[in-house]
């Protein structure tokens, strides 16, 4: 048996694609299900009580009647884990995600929210020049590919911080920025949601790190232990600045924290700040070399 | 913190002066949806809105609905598939000349407004709701019909008018008062993050 692998297996990334944005956008995962209860069943401020209610009365009803969670379909944003021998090349898999996003945009239909960056006009369906977002990373060894699709909203995204600290502001200097950071985003990202923090790397990789911390099942910990220390010690202190849901105050403002990191150079120090609401919309796919494909909610 | 139910548009400004900071409130009536563009086509190109915006209360959205039927002169009906709130804070400028020359009452979305909101909200008489953002799935079952949709070039950020039923809950984040919940939160915020910076 052959497949012609151009043509079929694009089009099975597509469908993939397709599939993930509007399942993302309608089926929260369960891990964020249970954090929300979590945060349900702790919060004591009444503005915060009455959101965190409707936010579970939210959630059922975009179950029971197949509805969006929120309405900002977002930017789709993917991850892909590409296999060494996976037949496709990157750039046709990039063709698949990008048709898939404008399809599911054209027959579901959903919003779209892709405009010129000068110019403020609608470029398309979710998609435009460099629309949708899609980070690669490589595998050797396997010839699979995976596929996550993070619709990534507005509210959150605006509240995105960067700063370069200086090596001697230390980890101090880290915490200090992560926690001013969500003290003045206060309700705008639709608290309580998931801090992203990236640090080290550059500028550019600093944010993009942070911009992976949030697509993490929430309350997953680093593998580096003194990583996920910080990660512990910042939920900690987040939760103690009484922002609480939706920036009304309360005892619960971040559901988690997650920290990515890299290795820097000696005179640099990056933190960078990604905020994701508490629709922490996530979905995957797992694609095999001859187009079988399996969704599930993690790589 | 009491409950109130408050039907838009308004006549009688009291409607607006027994609110409190805090309270929750219920929205029955019409409401208007409005966004960055349609405030920026009014304030900043100077086109007059098309909609009489006394007394009314908006809404920050840019919903996501579909189009049934378009009239001779290519008028468009749309049905709603999912209508929620967007972020209030980048639109707060426009706070001041919406209750001066319009005449609106009360602005909802989600996050709050910066405190430069509490002054021309103390003086004309005006209220921010601060609803859940993200929770559109419930918010789209509370709006009965979308009834009028003017500028539709700029779909998504037309205007929009909804007909609504037991809209909410909402809190009411600023008073007419010169309360503001945000502006409480973010004091308590601020002396809290000095304690917690000064244990590292």
């Amino acid at each position: 048996m052959s497949i012609d692998v151009t043509t079929d297996l694009q089009h099975v990334v597509e469908d993939a694609a397709a599939h993930l944005y509007v399942w993302a956008l309608k089926d929260i995962p369960q891990d964020l299900r249970d954090a929300l209860s979590d945060a349900r069943a702790r919060e004591t401020s009444v503005p915060g009580k009455r959101v965190l209610e409707t936010i579970h009365k939210n959630v059922n009803i975009a179950d029971s009647q197949n509805n969006l969670v929120c309405q900002d379909t977002g930017i789709a944003v993917y991850t892909c884990r590409v296999g060494e021998h996976f037949p496709l090349h990157p750039t046709r898999i990039y063709e698949g995600l990008r048709d898939g996003t404008a399809r599911a945009t054209v027959e579901h239909p959903l919003r779209s929210n892709a405009v010129h960056t000068i110019t403020r006009e609608n470029t398309g369906p979710n998609i435009g020049y460099r629309l949708p977002i899609v980070h690669w990373e490589f595998i050797p060894d396997w010839d699979g590919l995976d596929v996550k699709c993070v619709p990534k909203g507005s509210g959150s995204e605006n509240m995105s911080f960067l700063k370069m600290c200086i090596p001697a502001d230390g980890v101090k200097g880290i915490k200090s920025f992560v926690l001013e950071s969500i003290v003045g985003a206060g309700g705008k990202p639709c608290p309580p949601g998931i801090v992203g923090v990236g640090i080290g790397g550059t500028a550019d990789y600093a944010m993009y790190l942070a911009k992976e911390a949030i697509t993490r099942p929430v309350g997953t910990r680093n593998p580096d232990p003194l990583v996920a220390e910080l990660e512990e010690e910042l939920y900690g202190l987040l939760n103690e600045t009484g922002i609480g849901p939706m920036g009304l105050g309360g005892d619960v403002t971040v559901l988690q924290c997650h920290i990515e990191h890299a290795d820097t150079h000696m005179t640099l120090n990056p933190v960078a700040v990604n905020y994701q609401c508490w629709a922490a919309r996530r979905a995957s796919a797992h694609i095999s070399s001859t187009g079988e494909t399996e969704f599930d909610r993690e790589f | 913190m009491a409950n109130h139910t408050v039907t838009f548009p308004i006549t009688d400004p009291n409607e607006i002066l027994k609110l409190r900071a805090g309270d929750e409130v219920t929205v029955q009536g019409h409401i208007i949806g409005i966004r960055d563009r349609t405030q920026i086509r009014i304030f900043d190109q100077g086109v007059e809105p098309p909609m009489d915006l006394s007394g009314a209360f908006l809404l920050h959205t840019a919903p996501n609905v579909r189009k049934v039927s378009e009239d001779a002169e290519g008028k468009g009906t749309y049905e709603k598939i999912c209508i929620g709130t967007t972020t209030s804070a980048r639109m707060v400028r426009f706070t001041e000349p919406l209750g001066r020359q319009y005449g609106v009452r009360a602005i909802c979305g989600k996050g709050g407004f910066p405190d430069e909101a509490i002054a021309p909200m103390h003086e004309l008489g005006m209220v921010y709701f601060a609803i859940v953002g993200g929770a559109a799935a419930l918010e789209t079952t509370q709006i009965e019909e979308i009834e009028e949709v003017m500028w539709e070039e700029l779909m998504p950020e037309c205007l929009w008018k909804f007909r609504v039923k037991d809209f909410g809950p909402l809190t009411v984040g600023i008073d007419a008062h010169g309360n503001s919940l945000y502006h409480d939160v973010q004091t308590r915020a601020k002396a809290k993050l000095e304690e917690l910076i000064a244990r590292f």
